[in-house]
């Protein structure tokens, strides 16, 4: 696992939880809040799609780890590699 | 020995029992939806007859917001439920009325039609009437821990005329009130956005096109339902939830239980009941509604310009249970065809009519005098409706008259289940949906999230706070 297939991952996440947005142009380093209309009930699901679809945890004390894909892929690589 | 064990068991097949199912069932719960009635819906349901399908409970679904408008109600549903917009097949309404005595306020889904109305029609309350705007736009109606205040006392800050007052007060109420002449801030400003701010729209093939939707979502997510499966008691031990016993007598278990059926009705079923708390908090509020289909479309007789019309002929707006059987000095009229279908149409003219009713007096009509009750009040309340269209002849209608149905105050008890046919259920909410059992909470209209996206909401907030986000902490 990559940190661009890492986030592909959280990409394609959002993209099924918030169809209406455009993901063509997410900036990686950008805030997601800060370009997409992502609301706390959105991010609640980003954790809950990636421990279903991939057995991953992110406890609550780490959701800030999620802000941007840039951080998300930094934080959720080592989780995925771990559990290869 | 236990029948089975789940996760989560879901009292009720309505709206917002569906959409609880739905999470819950899509992150990897087990969860059963137990329904007394074969058909889901609950309070927004429809039934055959005659070759007929009609709509109960369902004038137009609130909330309607155009493709592309993020951030409200509908939008948070659909993603939260995974529904494609498409899926409901939504066409807005053409243009709804309030319709008092000397002064009519038209709205549509362009909240600037009703704004540009108040401010015309209500010069000097032109400040007032913003600034009211600006507090519903940015108050937090969805906080699950807001103090009850009182709508009347808030909007009475901003809004002198009487006139103006009842007007704006009259939709809202019709729509969602479970309280007498007031109701709560946070539920004024819920119906004010649903209605004013966002807008109405509807199926073609009306509300069962959105429960067919739920259903197939709750069913490939892996959910289980019982249809003709009430629960009939909740066996609290030691604090909890821990048996339910079912209608058949059987008995399950479930780890929680979320109780979409009314909060007097949930309390009621506790074994032991909590009688005095039910007792306390049953609504009063319910209705009648009268339905005609007619040969041709409403537009034969010039009723093709409004959608729903909310009418009243007093001085004072009185929203209140009826004195006699039924209240008709004021309604709510709908036409199911005056939606912009794009093309598409309706088979037949369609002309509903509600007003507010009286429980006791209904359900004490032995038989005959409740048929003869239903016809009186049936010719009744569509001539007082008929008041506030354009005049058409009564043999003119006579004789395009297909057939017509009416659902009584003892028609909603039957089937919904809701203590004295309260249509809004319980006037104070549970917002949290905490009950005295701590594995047993509330969803629905005794939550408090009005109307069908609100009862979908509140189905979807339910499961999320209570046991979604529980277990990622």
């Amino acid at each position: 696992m990559t940190k661009d297939e890492c986030r592909k991952l959280v990409i394609d996440i959002i993209s099924d939880i918030a169809p209406d947005e455009d993901l063509s142009a997410v900036k990686p380093e950008v805030r997601l809040r800060d370009q997409l209309q992502l609301d706390s009930m959105d991010f609640l699901d980003i954790v809950m799609e990636l421990r279903k679809r991939h057995g991953i945890e992110v406890p609550e004390a780490d959701y800030t780890q999620l802000a941007s894909l840039d951080s998300c892929a930094e934080y959720l690589t080592p989780k995925f590699q771990a559990k290869a | 020995m236990k029948d089975s064990h789940y996760d989560v068991a879901i009292i009720g097949a309505g709206m917002s029992g569906l959409a609880a199912g739905i999470r819950l069932a899509h992150f990897g719960r087990k969860v059963c939806i137990f329904e007394r009635h074969n058909a889901p819906g609950g309070l927004n349901s429809f039934y055959s007859l005659a070759g007929r399908k009609f709509d109960v409970g369902l004038h137009a679904m609130t909330n309607y917001v155009p493709p592309g408008v993020k951030g409200t109600p509908l939008g948070k549903l659909l993603r939260q439920l995974r529904i494609d917009r498409e899926e409901f097949a939504l066409c807005p309404q053409k243009r709804s009325r309030i319709a008092f005595p000397g002064c009519d306020l038209k709205f549509t889904n362009d909240f600037a039609v009703l704004d540009a109305e108040v401010v015309a029609k209500f010069p000097a309350q032109a400040d007032g009437w913003r600034a009211l705007v600006q507090l519903v736009r940015t108050y937090d109606d969805v906080s699950l821990d807001a103090r009850a205040v009182s709508a009347r006392e808030i909007v009475a800050r901003h809004l002198t005329d009487p006139l103006l007052t009842d007007m704006i007060f009259c939709p809202v109420m019709y729509y969602g009130s479970a309280q007498e002449r007031d109701m709560e801030f946070g539920q004024f400003v819920i119906m004010f956005k649903a209605l004013f701010l966002e807008g109405f729209a509807r199926p073609l093939d009306g509300v069962r096109v959105i429960i067919r939707v739920l259903l197939e979502k709750f069913r490939q997510a892996g959910g289980e339902r019982r249809m003709k499966c009430g629960v009939a008691k909740i066996i609290e031990q030691q604090g909890r939830a821990a048996v339910l016993q079912l209608d058949d007598g059987s008995e399950i278990t479930a780890d929680h239980v979320i109780s979409s059926i009314g909060y007097p009705e949930t309390m009621t079923m506790c074994q032991p009941a909590h009688r005095a708390e039910a007792d306390a908090n049953t609504g009063v509020l319910s209705f009648v509604e009268t339905i005609s289909a007619y040969r041709q479309p409403p537009a034969a007789w010039g009723w093709d310009d409004d959608t729903i019309i909310f009418f009243n002929d007093s001085e004072r707006f009185d929203y209140s249970r009826a004195q006699e059987l039924v209240d008709p000095r004021s309604g709510v009229i709908c036409f199911p065809n005056n939606f912009e279908y794009a093309g598409a149409q309706l088979p037949e003219g369609l002309f509903r009519v509600t007003c507010l009713a009286n429980y006791g007096k209904w359900a004490g009509l032995p038989e005959p005098e409740y048929q003869a009750a239903k016809a009186h009040w049936l010719g009744a309340m569509q001539r007082s409706a008929r008041r506030f269209l354009p005049p058409v002849g009564d043999a003119v209608l006579a004789e395009n008259l297909l057939t017509t149905d009416m659902f009584t105050p003892r028609t909603v008890r039957k089937f919904t289940g809701h203590l004295n046919g309260a249509i809004y259920g319980a006037p104070r909410k549970v917002r949290d949906g905490r009950t005295h059992l701590s594995n047993l909470y509330l969803c629905g209209t005794d939550q408090g999230f009005l109307g069908i996206i609100g009862a979908m909401l509140s189905g979807i907030s339910m499961a999320n706070y209570h046991i979604l986000q529980k277990s990622t902490s």
